[in-house]
């Protein structure tokens, strides 16, 4: 008998597909919207979490100003010279110390050129960083201290310049500089942010400080904890030699601030999880006013049919029975349009996700979950119009126009 | 069970209340045996359409007994008049009320699917009742592609496939013309006469009424005339 209900509610949507189509729209929407947000949104954070473990285990970074991200007042705090760096070197509770600077530069090979990021640092960058060679060497602790005409590129780099070919020995041209590439970085793809990681040219600190920034300051500082030391330790040894080194008195603030990296990605997942729950109540609002849409059409659909509904009541259908075909009918309405929506979304999300060059991760529960929801949408709002349709008298009924 | 098919004793139907209390129908005593083919006659709101609805279980009277097959069916609720009317009634309507955009053999099936009866007993039945009103061929018309006559032939079918004891009629031949009518109530005469099926009819016109046994005369919400008829001969 359901079945047959079924079939029955198939054959009354077939009859007005372009009515049916429109009436589902909302649903469609409101499904596709909640599967695509979800859908990008733990992609992002699938992206977040492999970014970081990429990076290495208890990586913190420390920058002049008070805010590692946002608006800070680094302007106005001193920054950080090698000096600085070389202290911190000295600490027990760290593994590795390394400088960062960056700017962005033309490399140019041949005829071939390409605008990139470029890192000053020494060989340290690349332990933290989880960097690995794909070919050619490291840079050598002379080429550090004495700022060689140097440098490691990346993957996107390498092919930009050179296609294919092996890059080790060529000389590229930044500015000014002539420099012997000297190691090619295994990929390691797109970002937290979606940035292209592989889009760099790693040269020794002193070389882009004076050949290229002209400035002896250090923007960043990377450290690797030592093992076996908590990363709150060697946050508050840091902490306590930079004070010192700055010269901040007692109860003033720090002019520094101190990140580790798991803590930033902590931090990008609830963000991210806010941002996705949030976008994603938004669509389910849609998803309310795709079962309000149903509603308007299936009583519209109870008074075109009330004549039916007469005919359905005197060869002797129950009241609920005729419920049942109308509540069906709106259930199957719904799921219909759940389905487009999932299969929408799905494709939306695909698309978004290579666009953001994030993974693409269905979720079987998401697709579950909207699935029924779109069928709880079609009871919950289907129900007031098919009662309305049980309660009609048969003889009113039959005698409708 | 031996006595009438069906029985009103003192039926009343009263609409509205106070000074506005339209009392459709006014103590209507009336008995029909098992077989019989009685024609209603009336001027219109003389209550013969009330009495109708009554008798097909699709209106509550307000007061009185009404007994079919012996059972007090005039207390029953909605659900329960809407079974009594699956199993043992069948109408015929003057409009057809057949379902547009649906085969002949999709209407006819309609009260078999709320019997509970299974798909190919269905066709097989609904198949039968087609041939049996001469629409062998037609089964997969809809309404719109068949005459008028056709139309009401398909709602016999539709009547008799639940294999009713009562076929119920509301002016069968009211949008026909005199031909398909006539055509109409020979089907209608048969089926009385060969099947033994009882039929009521309710008719406004003279020559309709002739082709039942008997005749049931309303007037202002009381039977005033109730007399055996000539039959035709079909």
């Amino acid at each position: 008998m359901l079945w047959e209900t079924v079939r029955l509610a198939l054959t009354a949507i077939r009859r007005n597909v372009l009515r049916s189509f429109l009436t589902v729209l909302g649903v469609v929407i409101g499904v596709a919207a909640v599967i695509a947000m979800v859908t990008v949104g733990q992609g992002s954070s699938q992206q977040v979490a492999s970014s970081v473990e990429s990076l290495g285990t208890n990586v913190l970074i420390v920058r002049p100003g008070t805010q590692i991200m946002g608006p800070g007042s680094r302007n106005s705090a001193p920054p950080f010279k090698l000096a600085d760096v070389t202290a911190l070197g000295d600490l027990p509770a760290l593994e590795a110390v390394a400088p960062v600077v960056t700017t962005s530069e033309t490399a140019v090979f041949g005829n071939m050129n390409r605008m990139t990021s470029v890192t000053g640092t020494t060989a340290a960058y690349l332990d933290i960083g989880g960097w690995e060679l794909a070919r050619g060497r490291r840079f050598t602790s002379v080429e550090d201290r004495t700022g060689a005409n140097v440098c490691i590129i990346g993957e996107t780099v390498r092919t930009a310049l050179f296609g294919a070919t092996d890059p080790t020995g060529e000389k590229i041209r930044l500015k000014a500089i002539s420099c012997e590439v000297i190691g090619l970085l295994v990929a390691k793809g797109a970002g937290s942010f979606g940035q292209d990681q592989d889009d760099i040219v790693i040269m020794p600190v002193r070389t882009v400080q004076r050949r290229l920034l002209g400035s002896q300051d250090v923007s960043t500082i990377m450290m690797q904890v030592a093992p076996g030391v908590s990363s709150d330790r060697a946050i508050g040894d840091i902490q306590a030699l930079l004070r010192e080194r700055r010269r901040i008195s007692l109860g003033e603030d720090d002019n520094f601030a101190v990140m580790d990296m798991k803590e930033l990605a902590t931090m990008l997942n609830s963000v991210n999880a806010v941002l996705t729950g949030l976008l994603s109540s938004v669509a389910a609002v849609s998803l309310l006013v795709g079962g309000i849409g149903i509603m308007n059409i299936m009583l519209v659909s109870v008074t075109e049919r009330t004549r039916e509904i007469g005919i359905r009541l005197a060869v002797g259908a129950e009241a609920r029975q005729v419920l049942m075909q109308f509540l069906v009918e709106a259930v199957v309405l719904s799921v219909l349009g759940g389905v487009i929506g999932i299969a929408l979304g799905l494709g939306l999300a695909y698309v978004a996700a290579q666009f953001m060059a994030i993974p693409f991760t269905p979720g079987l529960g998401t697709i579950l979950l909207a699935f029924g929801f779109s069928a709880a949408v079609g009871m919950v709002f289907g129900f007031f119009p098919a009662r309305a349709a049980a309660r009609l008298d048969p003889i009113e009924a039959l005698h409708h126009q | 069970m031996t006595g009438p098919l069906i029985e009103l004793k003192g039926i009343t139907r009263h609409y509205g209340s106070g000074e506005a209390l339209v009392r459709a129908l006014d103590g209507v005593d009336l008995a029909i045996g098992k077989g019989e083919f009685v024609a209603i006659m009336g001027p219109s709101g003389s209550g013969k359409s009330t009495a109708m609805n009554i008798i097909g279980c699709l209106d509550r009277p307000t007061g009185g007994s009404y007994r079919f097959n012996g059972v007090e069916v005039g207390t029953l609720d909605q659900d329960q008049r809407a079974i009594l009317r699956r199993h043992f009634l069948g109408f015929v309507f003057q409009g057809f009320n057949l379902l547009p955009r649906t085969t002949a053999l999709e209407n006819v099936e309609l009260p078999l699917i709320y019997k509970g009866q299974p798909r190919a007993e269905r066709r097989a039945r609904a198949m039968d009742a087609l041939a049996r009103v001469g629409l062998q061929g037609r089964e997969h018309h809809s309404p719109a592609e068949l005459s008028g006559g056709q139309q009401q032939r398909v709602a016999i079918a539709r009547a008799l496939a639940s294999e009713p004891m009562v076929i119920l009629a509301d002016e069968p031949t009211g949008n026909l013309d005199t031909k398909r009518s006539v055509e109409i109530m020979e089907l209608l005469v048969r089926l009385n006469r060969d099947a033994g099926l009882t039929i009521v009819m309710v008719t406004h016109e003279e020559d309709m009424a002739a082709f039942a046994s008997r005749l049931v005369v309303f007037t202002d919400g009381r039977v005033v005339r109730d007399e055996a008829v000539g039959e035709r001969v079909g």
